[in-house]
């Protein structure tokens, strides 16, 4: 027998509708690098929160050193040394760095904080690690990055030895991914034991060991990763081939649907400027990309642009319209259709049902209502239209608590709702983020599909992938700046990244920056 | 089969769930009432509590008079938290309402028929101007509800208070009581013999059907919903917040000035008399009892009428239970236990739930599931 530090044995977890988990089982190694993929909803995230204590199995049972272990609440799986990264990151957005990794486990002394020790315990683990972080700033004002190495020094402080990793990469730019990729092989050469939920077969192929496979709730199977292929892998996560790149037609370019001209933007955190008097237009049938690492202004001028947020200079016009000082509802009207980078903060009500977030930009218009009066039986079978095109899966159709859906059929919804908007102008803002293959692909295709339709798209995007495959325009913003027009097919990756860095710039650019 | 079939998707819904949920929780507040009166007084406790459950009974005219005002103030509350918002002032929005509805009632000489409406109809703007206000300060400066909702409440009180004493009309300072309404401004009674129940419970619940309907068949009340469930969201959607928060917000103080109206416009059983305000620089209490009703009723328009009665019928055998020497305070000790536990309760549901399931899982898989037997071998193992 080998040598296990966690079996998760013949787990079965159910949720109101839908079998979360159906019968798994998943050995980790001890020193290992144990990949778990799936897409969206095919119960990585449950099963990993089984391990955690979040959840209660209806059947199976948990091993830990091959003896049978009972873990009720993330206490008790804290005690038998297992930590966890989530997704969604579970920190207090007012406390420092410090207070949030002894949150819990404060060192005290007649109930006075010790935190002195703790600093030199985290400075200690943040050098060993190569963790790089600030423990006296405030979590609000650091960057995703660190937030993500904040969470990895929780479960370092708590001597955890079996470190789940939830999407760790969904929200890190490329150089953030490698430097994580390195700590994750310098935790398993220590002799932790590494459990790597993704859906990001690149990563899994550098990374991991071995690697669980599940679909729909079921596990298809553990293989190698020395033994297998890119490709088999997620033949076996979807069920069928699935292609890598995006089937695109030449675009054909139509009347000017975007002008956007000297936009400027306040920066919420300093007196800077977020966004430095950026022009650009977006035509009809073309994908303009903006391209940029996180932080640099795009927040800001998605705000700026949607109406969230005021400019303070500038000029925007959708169709030959001024929008500069629009409400919201008045973008709506004029063809603005808005897939919101935050689909819980923003996109979404979550404690409404699946029908009344699929009307939420639409509810006012004489086809939903009459005199104020709601018309259940239009929203309904608008509904049932979504999702059935849109293939939004959900437990009991329209009437499904959102919350309880799964973030894949969550995006889908919002994409399926502010693609059939009769608009004019599509803000897609990381739409596939945090999606697993299947799932971006069928985005990716709905937005060539409103480009072909004679839409015009501007995607906000991180993902260097995304940003060479789908666009036909690029534009790389950098401090708020826009410092490169960029073709994706005569431009490299390597050239790319320079322009996101700040190191190479348009002189055209410039020139026009400064006039 | 459709019999069945129908029953089982009402006890899944979530209103069952609420309604079980009070329940228990009122069940639990009962006991504990109990409790105390067998501590205070140990020979009466039975008659006592006897009293509490079954007082009401006797007093049905009452229960309904009295819940009138609470089911106003009551769906004050629950509709703006409805929206995220907690209208803590519903008491002042209710001082107004009464006090713009005795000005009407003294000052105007109208038709019969017509005057008691007109009485109303002013009690409900000026507790709706006593909500507007907080509402209008909510949405233009952002400045919180709760605490400009508490200061107007004592604003409205002392004001109300002051309006009254230098009236000559409305007070009389001899009895520092509000004179006997013109019969003209009094709410039909309903002929209940020892009762001031009238015509206002049937008007209270027509606009607890009315905010019911608002909430779930309207834009607006989508549109409110959505706010308190996720103002992000509904800003993203490009709803109007400033408006509706202020629109919320009147609207509520409009239900607790009916409140206000309706328990001052009432006929008193004696001929010729009215109910009468006192101006003693007391915050009402009918205020505060709507939050207890909006809370028990999870701030649903058609429970807060069941909660209003609810909350009524047993402050009726609390009165009562003052036969037998127990103080009618005991009551609000057993609203503010069904208070917690109503919340409490959610809880303990899903809790409750969870363990029947895994019982009969259990149950059904004991054959197969050796599951204690072999961790405790293995316990040995090591």
């Amino acid at each position: 027998m080998e040598d296990y530090i966690i079996e998760m044995l013949n787990i079965t977890k159910e949720f109101p509708g839908i079998v979360a988990n159906d019968n798994i089982t998943l050995r980790l190694k001890k020193g290992e690098i144990h990949a778990l993929l799936g897409e969206n909803g095919a119960g990585k995230s449950t099963l990993m929160s089984v391990l955690f204590g979040l959840y209660q199995p209806e059947k199976g049972e948990i091993k830990k050193n091959g003896k049978a272990v009972k873990i009720h609440n993330p206490n008790d799986a804290n005690d038998l040394g297992i930590g966890m990264v989530h997704q969604h990151f579970k920190l207090v957005e007012i406390f420092t760095v410090l207070e949030n990794i002894i949150l819990g486990v404060e060192p005290s002394k007649m109930g006075f904080l010790q935190k002195k020790q703790a600093r030199e315990k985290i400075l200690e683990l943040s050098e060993q690690y190569g963790l790089k972080v600030d423990p006296d700033e405030t979590i609000e004002n650091i960057s995703v990055g660190m937030q993500q190495r904040v969470e990895i020094l929780k479960m370092l402080y708590r001597e955890n030895e079996i470190l789940i990793f939830d999407e760790p990469t969904a929200v890190l730019t490329p150089q953030e991914i490698e430097e994580l990729m390195e700590i994750m092989r310098g935790f398993a050469k220590e002799g932790k034991s590494i459990l790597f939920i993704s859906h990001k077969l690149n990563e899994i192929m550098a990374v991991a060991d071995r690697c669980t496979v599940l679909r729909k709730g079921k596990c298809i199977g553990t293989v190698e990763i020395k033994d297998t292929t890119k490709e088999e892998l997620s033949k076996m996560m979807v069920g069928r081939d699935v292609s890598f790149s995006v089937n695109k037609k030449a675009h054909q370019l139509g009347k000017v649907v975007l002008s956007v001209r000297n936009m400027t933007v306040p920066s919420k955190l300093s007196k800077k400027n977020a966004v430095k008097n950026v022009s650009f237009d977006v035509r009809a049938g073309e994908i303009v990309c903006i391209a940029g690492i996180d932080g640099n202004g795009q927040s800001e001028f998605v705000s700026a642009l949607t109406g969230l947020e005021k400019l303070s200079g500038g000029k925007i016009s959708l169709c030959g319209k001024d929008i500069s000082k629009a409400s919201i509802r008045t973008r709506s009207k004029a063809g603005m259709s808005h897939i919101p980078e935050d689909r819980h903060k923003y996109g979404l009500v979550l404690d409404y049902t699946l029908e009344q977030n699929l009307v939420l930009q639409r509810y006012w218009q004489p086809e939903f209502q009459l005199h104020g009066f709601i018309k259940n039986r239009e929203v309904r079978s608008y509904a049932e239209k979504l999702i059935q095109g849109y293939d939004v899966r959900s437990g009991e159709g329209p009437v499904t608590n959102v919350r309880s859906m799964s973030g894949g059929n969550q995006q889908k919804a919002i994409i399926a709702r502010e693609n059939d908007k009769n608009h004019e102008l599509l803000v897609a803002v990381q739409p596939t983020r945090g999606l697993d293959i299947g799932a971006i692909e069928y985005i990716h295709k709905q937005l060539v599909a409103g480009r072909d339709a004679g839409k015009a798209i501007l995607l906000v995007s991180f993902e260097l992938d995304e940003v060479m495959d789908v666009s036909d325009r690029i534009l790389v913003m950098y401090e708020g700046e826009i410092v490169g027009e960029l073709e994706p097919k005569s431009v490299s990756v390597q050239e790319l990244g320079l322009y996101m860095s700040g190191a190479k710039r348009d002189k055209a650019k410039e020139i026009e920056n400064a006039g | 089969m459709q019999v069945k079939n129908k029953i089982a998707k009402l006890t899944k819904s979530k209103g069952y769930s609420s309604f079980t949920a009070a329940l228990l929780a009122i069940f639990i507040g009962l006991i504990i009432g109990y409790i105390i009166m067998l501590i205070a007084s140990p020979a009466n406790s039975l008659s006592g509590i006897a009293m509490v459950l079954v007082g009401g009974a006797s007093r049905l005219g009452d229960v309904f008079y009295f819940a009138t005002p609470i089911l106003m103030t009551g769906l004050a509350v629950g509709f703006a938290f409805k929206m995220g918002m907690f209208n803590i002032g519903a008491s002042g929005q209710y001082t107004m309402g009464m006090f713009f509805a005795l000005y009407a009632g003294f000052m105007w000489d109208l038709p019969a028929g017509i005057h008691w409406i007109v009485c109303v109809l002013a009690g409900m703007i000026g507790g709706l101007l006593w909500g507007l206000i907080p509402g209008i300060l909510k949405a233009i400066l952002n400045v919180n509800e709760v605490i400009t909702s508490i200061m107007f409440n004592y604003i409205g009180m002392y004001l109300v208070d002051m309006l009254i004493q230098g009236n000559a009309t409305m007070y009389i300072s001899s009895k520092t009581r509000t004179d006997y309404l013109p019969s003209t401004a009094q709410i039909t009674s309903l002929g209940v013999q020892n009762s001031n129940v009238n015509l206002s419970i049937f008007i209270a619940v027509a606009f607890a059907i009315i905010l019911f309907i608002v909430l779930n068949k309207t834009t607006f009340g989508y549109e409110l919903k959505a706010t308190g469930f996720n103002k992000n969201a509904s800003t993203y959607a490009g709803m109007n917040g400033k408006r509706n928060i202020i629109l919320t917000m009147a609207i509520a103080g409009a239900m607790a000035g009916l409140g206000g109206a309706f328990a001052i416009l009432a006929p008193s059983t004696i001929p010729g008399s009215s109910m009468t305000y006192e101006p003693i620089n007391v915050i009402a209490a009918n205020g505060f009892n709507g939050i207890a009703v909006a809370l028990l009723a999870n701030s649903n328009p058609l429970g807060i009428i069941f909660s209003s009665i609810f909350v009524s019928y047993i402050q009726r055998g609390g009165t009562l239970a003052s036969l037998f020497g127990y103080k009618p305070e005991i009551i609000d000790i057993v609203i503010a236990v069904i208070i917690y536990f109503s919340a409490f309760a959610l809880f303990m549901k899903t809790v409750v739930a969870e363990v029947l399931k895994r019982r009969k899982t259990e149950k059904a898989s004991t054959g197969i599931n050796s599951d204690q037997p072999l961790s405790a071998t293995e316990k040995e193992d090591v």
